[in-house]
């Protein structure tokens, strides 16, 4: 049973195409990387995930089935821009929201108390929400999303506005989540992040499907003919390379297409060459996805 | 749990902790605390007032006005002409004069001068006057007594009978209306308040989005019937306070002030009818601002749209002095059915003229009904508009939308 399966979804505000017939799975133990530039549909494909607005055609599953009361104490859900209620105290706001999923309120006092241990925030528990830095709202967002054990995370540009420390403490929470079995969709424009952490990516742009698939069959898809080398004395000439590109402390090395990376190795080796770094230069996310998005528009 | 009653529970706590329901609620009985302190401080302080006698000048040029120049505590003093009237006005030995001329018989014409500016002539001057020159004319013709009661015609005293001819427990009255009157003002202002709460709420879960987290874990009826149950709640709890307030003010009131106060009743039914009323308009609006709060794309376009709804909360007031003049009108019947001015309707016309059964019942019918459908189509918009957080679409699309969606 996959985690989510969307299947054929398309959504239509007036005269403009938010999303227009998307079809993916996510398996459960998968973290998944939803991905695109702003306006293309990511937003309004999880507002349809989470049954907020209904799609004009297509389905959308959840945990098996069709989301209702029942499953959505089983998904965690975190917004784009964050939001709690500014009066309320941390506690009391964290054990409202996992009250709404579900949880009785001595357990989730418990496991708020928990959390809030584990994020370094027990000290803020009694602060005012409003009281808190942006930062810190978005952890006890964080806390609120996944308090009551989700099956399935979904986060919404989980990273912005957060400082290179708390970034690494979502990132390890979410990993722990993946390893726990859970699904994790996250949604961002930060390929990096995603290059890090998820499996397998959706690309979409204007509301469409652009590239789906495992991360690292994508990026192989992508691959070119150089390979990328550090080593220490001359090259001089080597077979099969048609040209070299210096760059910050490494080379490039472009094969002339008859000639593999192998080959390449084999020789500088038995030139006896003393090799720090060698690489098949692999394109990053954020190429590919700058490739695919201005092919796109 | 069930989810509905959270929201509800957290909805309902959220209100009555917020410091301008706090001060509604307890305003109330803290003035009316306050006026009988002050009154009491006051009367303790302050001497009964000394009647004081004063004088108007007249000049006779017609003859025979030479008696009863005492009227009540105001001494009228005869001048020989207009001359030495004005003199004595402009030195200030009288504060006013007035002229019988010659030709008063066949006229009827007085001319009165005085120092003042005034838009008319005081009544209690006017009744002197009258009063002096009837004495006079009527003077030697007829007995005193029947003078008296020319002057004085009549003193009317009206008894309420019940339908079977004995005397009705609840007699009317101004008496009567003042309680009404108050809560009914009261519960405009509360239902104003309160609707901009809700809106005031939802526009700022809108604006921060977390109303997308609120449904991520519930329905949007189960958000919004709680939201509505809350503040219907929160209402009750309100009127729950000014009602048990007002027996205990009512006896402190009469017992040191004594008066008019002291004729002050809560009417039969009042009692189950204001809180039946409160709470179905606290409903009512609960849901209609629900709807606002669903197609506004922010809290203050919210309040905004909110105030033409809330507006009506206060049209049988503004005409509820129609109501002593024309108490059966049909304007009051589609008052008190009219969903959002009934609760404000029916409270006036408990006190005024009463209602009749079929009224009632055809209000809270109504009401009830209006809620149910305002609520059904504040979840339908509630559902369509959620998302739009840029801009508020116009009616027709609203329409339009609300059939289709």
């Amino acid at each position: 049973m996959h985690a989510v399966e969307v299947s054929h979804i398309a959504k239509s505000f007036a005269d403009k195409v938010a999303v227009g017939d998307l079809s993916f799975s996510v398996a459960q133990g998968e973290m998944f990387g939803l991905i695109g530039p702003n306006g293309a549909g990511k937003t309004t494909t999880i507002r349809m995930m989470m049954d907020i607005i209904k799609p004009d055609s297509g389905e959308v599953t959840i945990l098996g089935e069709k989301l209702t009361e029942a499953t959505k104490d089983k998904l965690g859900y975190m917004p784009e821009e964050r939001g709690l209620y500014k009066k309320l105290s941390v506690l009391e706001s964290i054990i409202y929201l996992a009250s709404l999923k579900g949880m009785d309120r001595r357990s989730a006092t418990e496991k708020a108390n928990q959390l809030l241990n584990q994020t370094g925030m027990l000290d803020s528990r009694k602060k005012k929400i409003e009281e808190l830095s942006k930062g810190m709202g978005q952890i006890i967002q964080f806390i609120v999303t996944i308090i009551h054990d989700p099956q399935l995370v979904i986060m919404d540009e989980p990273f912005a506005g957060l400082d290179p420390v708390n970034t690494e403490l979502l990132k390890g929470m979410l990993a722990d989540l993946r390893n726990q079995g859970k699904a994790v969709i996250l949604s961002t424009h930060q390929m990096n992040q995603v290059e890090e952490l998820c499996d397998r990516i959706l690309m979409i742009s204007n509301g469409h499907a652009v590239l789906y698939g495992n991360l690292s069959e994508i990026r192989a898809r992508y691959r070119g003919n150089s390979v990328l080398i550090d080593c220490k004395g001359e090259m001089g000439e080597v077979p099969g390379v048609t040209a070299k590109r210096p760059h910050k402390g490494y080379t490039e090395l472009i094969l002339d297409g008859k000639t593999t990376p192998q080959q390449v190795l084999t020789h500088l080796i038995s030139r006896g060459m003393v090799i720090n770094r060698f690489e098949v230069a692999t394109p990053s996310l954020n190429e590919i996805f700058l490739k695919e998005v201005g092919k796109k528009s | 749990m069930n989810k509905t009653l959270l929201i509800f529970r957290h909805e309902f706590l959220h209100t009555i902790k917020r410091k301008g329901f706090i001060i509604m609620t307890l305003i109330v009985p803290v003035l009316a605390l306050l006026g009988i302190g002050v009154f009491q401080l006051i009367s303790t302080i302050e001497k009964p007032p000394v009647v004081e006698t004063t004088t108007i000048g007249y000049v006779d040029e017609a003859g025979g006005f030479g008696q009863y120049t005492t009227q009540g505590n105001i001494e009228l003093v005869p001048f020989d002409t207009p001359g030495d009237a004005t003199a004595a006005l402009i030195n200030g030995d009288v504060p006013e004069y007035f002229v019988i001329p010659p030709d008063y018989m066949s006229t009827g014409v007085i001319n009165r001068y005085t120092l003042e500016k005034e838009v008319e002539t005081p009544p209690i001057i006017t009744t002197v006057i009258k009063n002096f020159l009837t004495s006079n004319l009527l003077s030697e013709k007829v007995p005193p007594e029947t003078v008296y009661r020319i002057e004085a015609p009549l003193d009317l005293v009206v008894t309420r009978l019940t339908e079977t001819g004995e005397v009705a427990t609840e007699q009317g009255g101004y008496g009567n209306v003042i309680i009404p009157g108050i809560f009914s003002l009261l519960l405009a202002f509360s239902l104003m308040f309160s609707s901009s709460y809700l809106v005031q709420g939802l526009g700022d879960e809108k604006e921060s989005r977390l109303i997308e987290v609120l449904l991520s874990s519930v329905s949007t009826r189960q958000l919004l019937v709680g939201k509505v149950l809350g503040l219907g709640a929160a209402g009750i709890v309100q009127v729950i306070v000014w009602l048990a307030s007002a027996p205990l003010l009512l006896r402190l009131a009469s017992s040191s002030l004594g008066g008019f106060i002291s004729t002050i009743q809560l009417p039969a039914n009042f009692i189950v009818l204001g809180i039946v009323y409160f709470a179905l308009g606290y409903l009512l609006f609960a849901a209609l601002s629900a709807g606002v709060g669903a197609i506004s794309p922010n809290a203050r376009e919210g309040q905004q749209l909110s105030m033409i709804y809330s507006l009506f909360v206060f049209v049988p007031i503004w005409f509820s002095s129609l109501l002593f003049i024309f108490p059966n009108s049909p304007v009051w019947v589609v008052l008190t059915i009219f969903p959002v001015t009934a609760p404000m309707a029916a409270m006036l016309r408990l006190g005024v003229s009463g209602i009749a059964a079929w009224e009632l019942a055809v209000s809270i019918a109504v009401l009830v009904l209006s809620i149910i459908g305002v609520m059904l189509l504040a979840i339908r918009a509630f559902r369509v508009y959620l998302l739009m957080y840029g801009k508020r679409p116009n009616w027709g699309e609203i329409i339009q939308n609300l059939r289709s969606g």
